[in-house]
């Protein structure tokens, strides 16, 4: 068992910089999940702590040891691969015990491990047959049950259910959450589906083109993301944004959009005062945009109009693309709701969920003045 | 196949199969009939043979001739045996190896590397012909088998390599990523995942090595002499002479032709299947 840190980590292809000064502390036991769009250096990130590439520059550790020059073998992790990457011409039992073997662990041993992992993987039945004689589902379990036998310091998982159906990725998702609770140790995830980082991690890496853009608990980065990326990155349908300018009205602040005119809650707006005048981003969630008729109790009822393009009605809720202005958003709102495409709907933003963003340089006001008085304090 | 029933569809369909046939059954006919001279004349008295009669089955099946070349290639074939495979194995062996960290592993230099080995399959047997054989009599190798075998290990090294170097780009890096974290080593994962996944692999190699070297003549005629000569060239000198008894040499072509027929007939349901690897799935 043991924490993992990079330090300051970089990954060059020659002049391409895929991981560009990585600088994260992951705590022993924590389920880290990395996430972010393809090329985003994720997967490179957990394979030089694999030991699968080089790092370019500065350190990984894993637990107190300086991994760097450590071959993967002796670096005490253990992994599971998207492919699964099982071999093919041994049995389920082979798969399983062939790095307790490598490492010449007694017989008695080994079919002890494998045969609890796989009891408690409900692939007991499956231990004489190959790989090929699997289901996906199965073949995903066994891949688990390799990495568990090992005992390892540290699970390495590389995307393991993007190639499982999506009935199936739901059932292993929380089987994977289970997995790590039961045997209380350090998980490292990589994923491009924010929905299975929000859902498992205990904390979220996310990355995008190399750079780390926020590491925090699935509900920071959901309510307090701290630049635009991570804000249109996390959650589905993603935040709506809108190029506004901050503005002053007497004692007041007001976001201008050119099509809406919204004043800032008072309460909200001490951290923006400072900006008054600037050119920002106003983001806003869809769900934090309700129909004028289904208000949530407690919304300050800031009331617009807009044209209803679709509507999606999935149930328990409703998603409707939204034109003003020639401005596209959409919002999620209560099932009930009576809209009509083509027609116009009152809608109401919740702005004590709203996000306000530097347009130079994408960085939430809200954080920036949190870290100044963190600075100021120190 | 369409499942479209036009009229006259399947009329067209049930012509083209047959003309089909009928052409491949010709060629395959064509191909059998120098086979079916040598057989026959072998089984021919030698007074018996005759242009005029060549067609003409023997009048009785005379099986003298097996014997007599039996008993003088006897020692050849098993020179040829011994050759063939020690031969065969070492340079899949090594071949093997070559692929495994050509495909496999960085190594430095392995773009100029590759091509260099690459380049021996083109350099002529009569170019090297001279300087090997001065080098093979100051190595003291001239004369017996096991110069020959190292002088067919190195020359099949560029198509073994190739062979399994392309086979193993198919073997996902990500196995051998798995086995790494699991524990493997170099050798580890060459013996436990490699090795066990490169069956068909060795199929077309030794079927391949086994075939070229049996039936190699000019290399077996310059590097070895008298008793150690294998059996292609016992089998030319059967042939040489005035007056061959062509009931002879034919039951020696015929004996000398049946090895690399039974490792085929073994191997070949993996060589069609080896050939393809690497053209996708």
């Amino acid at each position: 068992m043991a924490g993992v840190t990079f330090d300051h980590v970089y990954k060059r292809y020659g002049d391409l910089v895929v991981v560009n000064d990585f600088n994260i502390q992951v705590a022993d036991k924590e389920f880290l999940v990395f996430v972010g769009p393809s090329g985003c250096g994720k997967s490179t990130s957990l394979r030089m702590l694999a030991g699968l590439e080089e790092i370019s520059d500065g350190r990984v550790l894993i637990g107190d040891r300086v991994v760097n020059n450590v071959a993967p073998k002796d670096r005490d992790v253990a992994m599971v691969f998207q492919s699964y990457a099982l071999y093919p011409h041994m049995t389920v039992y082979d798969n399983m015990a062939f790095g307790l073997k490598l490492r010449k662990t007694p017989r008695q041993i080994i079919d002890q491990r494998v045969n609890e992992a796989a009891k408690s993987l409900g692939i007991d039945h499956l231990l004489d047959r190959r790989p090929r004689q699997l289901s996906g589902g199965q073949r995903q379990r066994v891949a688990v049950g390799r990495a568990i036998v090992r005992e390892p310091a540290v699970f390495l998982m590389d995307e393991p259910l993007s190639n499982l159906d999506a009935k199936l990725r739901v059932e292993a998702r929380s089987f994977i959450s289970k997995l790590h609770q039961r045997l209380e140790t350090t998980f490292i995830y990589v994923t491009h589906d924010q929905v299975e980082a929000m859902t498992m991690g205990t904390r979220i890496c996310v990355l995008s083109a190399g750079k780390l853009q926020q590491i925090d608990t699935p509900y920071n980065l959901y309510h307090n993301p701290h630049n635009v990326f991570v804000a249109g990155f996390i959650g589905s349908p993603s935040m709506n944004f809108f190029d506004a300018q901050l503005k002053p009205d007497g004692e007041a602040l007001v976001v201008d959009t050119g099509v809406f005119k919204i004043a800032v809650p008072p309460a909200k707006a001490a951290p923006f005062r400072s900006h008054s005048g600037k050119e920002v981003i106003l983001g806003i969630r869809p769900e934090d945009i309700h129909d004028v008729e289904f208000l949530p109790p407690g919304i300050i009822p800031a009331q617009v109009e807009s044209n209803v393009e679709v509507v999606e009605q999935m149930g328990n809720e409703m998603i409707i693309y939204l034109e003003e202005g020639g401005k596209n958003f959409i919002a999620r709102t209560d099932p009930r709701t009576k809209a009509r495409v083509g027609a116009r709907m009152g809608i109401v933003f919740n702005l004590d969920n709203m996000h306000l963003f530097d347009r130079n340089t994408e960085l939430s006001l809200a954080f920036d003045h949190k870290q100044k008085e963190a600075a100021a304090r120190a | 196949m369409t499942d479209i029933d036009f009229p006259g569809t399947k009329f067209r369909q049930y012509t083209l199969r047959t003309a089909l046939h009928v052409a491949l059954i010709v060629g395959t006919i064509i191909f059998l009939l120098p086979i079916f001279v040598v057989v026959n004349t072998s089984l021919k008295a030698p007074a018996a043979i005759n242009l005029a009669t060549t067609w003409h089955l023997p009048a009785e099946i005379h099986w003298q001739s097996y014997v007599e070349a039996i008993e003088e290639f006897g020692p050849r074939i098993w020179n040829s045996i011994t050759l063939v495979t020690n031969a065969t194995l070492l340079s899949a062996i090594i071949g093997s190896l070559n692929g495994y960290v050509l495909s496999k592993w960085r190594i430095y230099g392995e773009r100029i590397l590759f091509p260099l080995i690459l380049l021996g399959m083109f350099i002529p047997y009569q170019g090297v012909l001279i300087p090997l054989f001065e080098f093979m009599r100051a190595a003291r190798l001239y004369g017996g088998i096991p110069g020959l075998i190292i002088i067919h290990t190195i020359y099949g090294l560029p198509i073994t390599t190739l062979i399994f170097r392309n086979f193993y780009v198919d073997i996902p890096d990500e196995m051998l990523e798995a086995a790494a974290i699991d524990g493997a080593g170099f050798w580890d994962i060459y013996t436990q995942i490699v090795l066990p996944l490169s069956v068909s692999g060795f199929v077309v190699v030794i079927i391949w090595q086994f075939t070229q070297i049996w039936n190699e003549f000019l290399f077996a005629v310059t590097m070895t002499t008298g008793a150690s000569e294998p059996i292609t060239v016992g089998l030319a000198q059967l042939a040489g002479g005035e007056a061959v008894h062509w009931n002879l040499p034919m039951a020696g072509a015929v004996i000398a032709a049946l090895p690399p027929l039974i490792v085929y007939l073994i191997l070949s349901r993996y060589f069609i299947r080896g050939l393809l690897a690497g053209s996708g799935h």
